[in-house]
């Protein structure tokens, strides 16, 4: 057992932080997600050089091998810095569909240009009345005279604009809940019978809604078995989610940190009071803890035991829901009015924490998961 | 990051687990499993069949009949001691004064005490809190005054955890009032069976009898037996604090606890069905294994950096903190799972040997006592109150 990030993790993290730390200040990201894209094309671009967008892509097509670790370090590394790019979407995603689902022919097309920052991905899984259950899926796809012929509706589908291909889940058999029958398609993005209802998020992000209107699309893989890829994409994205949340809440705690010394009141600064200094403690503690899981989750998620890597998933998805939850409105009350204005990275911080939450299954949605699962 | 466990240590684990399904006595393992009072000699019992396979002090250097273990053999041995439901070791002896005589004492002293404590054959007991000096511990007022070779000590300590068996008490004792409080204490050892030395059980709120006041009238201890320099004891009870803290989770022993709750939440019925398959129970019981998840994640990572030669610093009071949350956690959702059968009190069921026919399921006799005994977690050791002023002042730097 080894219980720690290996030497080359550990390079990795620091060139992450550094390029972060250089490139991510508030006003930088402020005007990122302002931007047409929301995100730069330009670091996108040299995350390719980095070798960062083939880091989970197997060697066979151009990858480095590396694994949900090795992302998670990454991951981590961008909230730190709050990174606007679509990294989570078009490679965790994008890129776990592909290599679970596709054939080896599609593989060979588009994983190495994925790799290479040439073809950006995003993943259109979830629906209007779906809420977080995988299974539920009411857009429909009918085998045509050339491909597949999709109906329906994806909601809140993550930088689908600036996406050049998207992976659509759809229904070839089955009732609108069953886990039996949904296939995964991949579609143009100028498809035509696809139009995109686009919006910024709350947290500087882009998304959008699909509609499909006789939208064509190339069925990924055997029609009818995308239930379990689906699951195991959730939660591989799960586990990069939450190491994302890893490095935010490090960030929120830093930044109280310092705030409680600068600020005085009483003639003192308040980092004097013990009720504040308490309150910094939960959360210290509450991310010490989180940290620990995700990356002991990282290091389980490729696990063949489907029950390990749920029970895994879910349990990441529960502290981190309920850690970053806590720590994020702390962080505010810390901090006061000031923590109240736009001004300041700390409410974008907060912000992108609390969406954490409602992606993939909240906390109450793991909960039950994790409860209904085999124990060990 | 690599989670499976190395041969040798896969191995190592199977070792000791069969060693102590052999080894441990059905009657203590019943005692232990049904959370009834252990007796002096089921402690003891255990601690020399510990002693005389060697394994009764796994942290102590090889030299003094520690074992070579890695941290994460440690760790595992830990694990598989509460897996199996054995009486915990009395960590007074053992890992609590050991230390600081390895450190601090002189030759005699280590060549006296050591092997006791080892074998077991003095029973040690801890002399730090006073009336007058809790959270506030370097306020104590005990006095040593010195007289020829020895000191005249007395004064009063209290919650002395099962001084009614100890043979020994390390204390720290005031010997100067001068300066700031923390420079004029001293670290004595006294035999418990010293003329001037009373014990007055204090009955707590499960019914139990596990603490005591120990008072001192004018007990005559030789100077010999003050560990190091003479108003240096605060020095020497502060390295405790940085000392073998991965064990203060305790969390095999909530893992078991998790098992044993389970198997009472399945059999409680609610509804149609068990307790275990109640949404609103299933969920708590959830949540309090993720946290052990957590926790358990956490003790790895400083056994990691234990093997990596890294000594955990303050961040250890987060597992003392966590640890006695989650073990507080586990009795209250126990005293939850067994409805109105937490009410019963009957105290011949909470010792072994009683005959009678239950009153309710046989798990239900202990557990409100359990309950109502656990929340001495977070007040004993320094309360989780004080082990945040640690991390605020030690980590944080606030």
């Amino acid at each position: 057992m080894e219980f720690t990030l290996s030497d080359e993790q550990l390079l990795f993290q620091e060139s992450v932080e550094s390029f972060t730390a250089k490139q991510y200040d508030a006003d930088k990201r402020r005007a990122l997600a302002e931007s047409d894209d929301g995100f730069s094309r330009a670091h996108w671009a040299h995350y390719a050089e980095l070798g960062w967008l083939s880091l989970g892509i197997d060697e066979a097509h151009g990858g480095l091998g590396g694994t949900a670790l090795d992302m998670a370090v990454l991951m981590e590394g961008f909230g730190r810095g709050l990174v606007v790019e679509p990294y989570l979407s078009s490679v965790v995603m994008g890129g776990a569909a592909l290599e679970l689902a596709a054939n080896e022919g599609q593989k060979s097309a588009f994983l190495p240009a994925l790799g290479a920052g040439e073809l950006l991905l995003t993943f259109a899984f979830a629906e209007p009345r779906a809420r977080y259950d995988l299974a539920t899926v009411a857009t429909t796809a009918e085998k045509g005279d050339g491909g597949y012929v999709l109906n329906g509706h994806k909601s809140v589908v993550f930088h689908a604009a600036s996406a050049d291909k998207i992976i659509v889940s759809a229904r070839t058999a089955g009732a609108a809940n069953d886990r039996d029958g949904i296939s995964l398609f991949l579609l143009e993005r100028r498809a035509s019978g696809l139009s995109l209802q686009s919006y910024a998020t709350v947290d500087g992000g882009r998304a959008a809604e699909i509609m499909l209107a006789d939208a064509e699309g190339e069925l990924l893989g055997e029609a009818g078995q995308a239930y379990a890829i689906i699951e195991a994409v959730i939660d591989r994205a799960i586990i990069a989610l939450c190491a994302e949340a890893i490095g935010i809440m490090q960030t929120l705690i830093e930044m109280t940190r310092a705030y409680l010394d600068n600020r005085k009141q009483f003639g003192v600064p308040i980092a004097k009071f013990q009720v504040l200094q308490h309150q910094l403690v939960d959360m210290y503690m509450a991310h010490e803890l989180s940290k620990a899981l995700t990356y002991r989750a990282a290091a389980a998620i490729g696990s063949a035991d489907t029950t390990a890597r749920a029970r895994a998933a879910s349990a990441v998805k529960v502290q981190i829901g309920k850690a970053g939850t806590m720590i994020g409105q702390q962080a505010i009350q810390l901090h006061g009015g000031m923590g109240m204005t736009d001004e300041l990275a700390l409410g974008h911080y907060f912000k992108r924490l609390s969406m954490i939450e409602t992606l993939f299954g909240n906390t109450d949605h793991h909960r039950r998961r994790f409860a209904a699962l085999p124990g060990t | 990051m690599e989670l499976k466990l190395s041969s040798a240590d896969a191995a190592f684990q199977s070792e000791v687990r069969e060693f102590i399904e052999a080894a441990l006595p059905g009657d203590i393992k019943a005692k232990v499993e049904l959370g009834q009072h252990l007796e002096k000699d089921d402690y003891v019992r255990w601690h020399k069949i510990l002693f005389d396979k060697g394994w009764v002090a796994p942290a102590w250097p090889v030299e003094y009949g520690g074992t070579d273990w890695t941290p994460l053999q440690r760790h595992l041995f830990e694990e598989e001691k509460a897996r199996a439901s054995t009486p915990r070791l009395m960590p007074f002896g053992l890992s609590m004064v050991a230390p600081v005589i390895m450190a601090f004492g002189d030759a005699a002293q280590k060549q006296h005490f050591l092997p006791r404590i080892l074998s077991c054959e003095d029973w040690w007991c801890q002399g730090y809190s006073e009336p007058g000096a809790g959270s506030d511990l370097a306020s104590l007022t005990t006095k040593a005054v010195p007289d020829g070779d020895d000191y005249i000590v007395s004064g009063a300590k209290t919650w002395t955890t099962l001084a009614q068996y100890a043979d020994m008490i390390f204390c720290l004792v005031r010997t100067s009032s001068e300066g700031k409080p923390q420079t004029g204490i001293s670290f004595l050892l006294i035999d418990m069976h010293s003329p001037g030395i009373t014990v007055r059980p204090i009955r707590t709120i499960d019914g139990g009898h596990e603490i005591n006041d120990v008072f001192f009238d004018e007990v005559r201890v030789p100077q010999a037996n003050r560990v190091g320099e003479e108003n240096k004891g605060w020095t020497y009870a502060k390295f405790l604090l940085g000392h073998e803290r991965t064990g203060i989770a305790a969390i095999g022993r909530s893992k078991q606890e998790l098992r044993q709750l389970k198997l009472i939440a399945a059999a409680e019925a609610a509804g149609d069905g068990s307790l275990a398959e109640d949404d609103a129970f299933a969920g708590k019981m959830a949540d309090l294994e993720i946290d052990i998840l957590a926790l358990e994640s956490l003790v790895l990572k400083i056994v990691a950096d234990e093997s990596a030669g890294r000594t955990p610093g303050a961040e250890a009071s987060i597992l003392k903190i966590r640890g006695t949350e989650i073990q507080q956690r586990l009795s209250e959702l126990a005293l939850e799972a067994i409805g109105y059968y937490a009410n019963p009190y009957i105290a011949e069921a909470q010792e072994a040997g009683w005959n009678e026919p239950p009153v309710g399921p046989e798990y239900a006799a202990t557990v409100a006592p359990h309950y109502f005994n656990w929340r001495k977690a977070s007040i004993y050791g320094g309360t989780n109150e004080i082990q945040k002023n640690i991390i605020a002042k030690m980590v944080l730097g606030l």
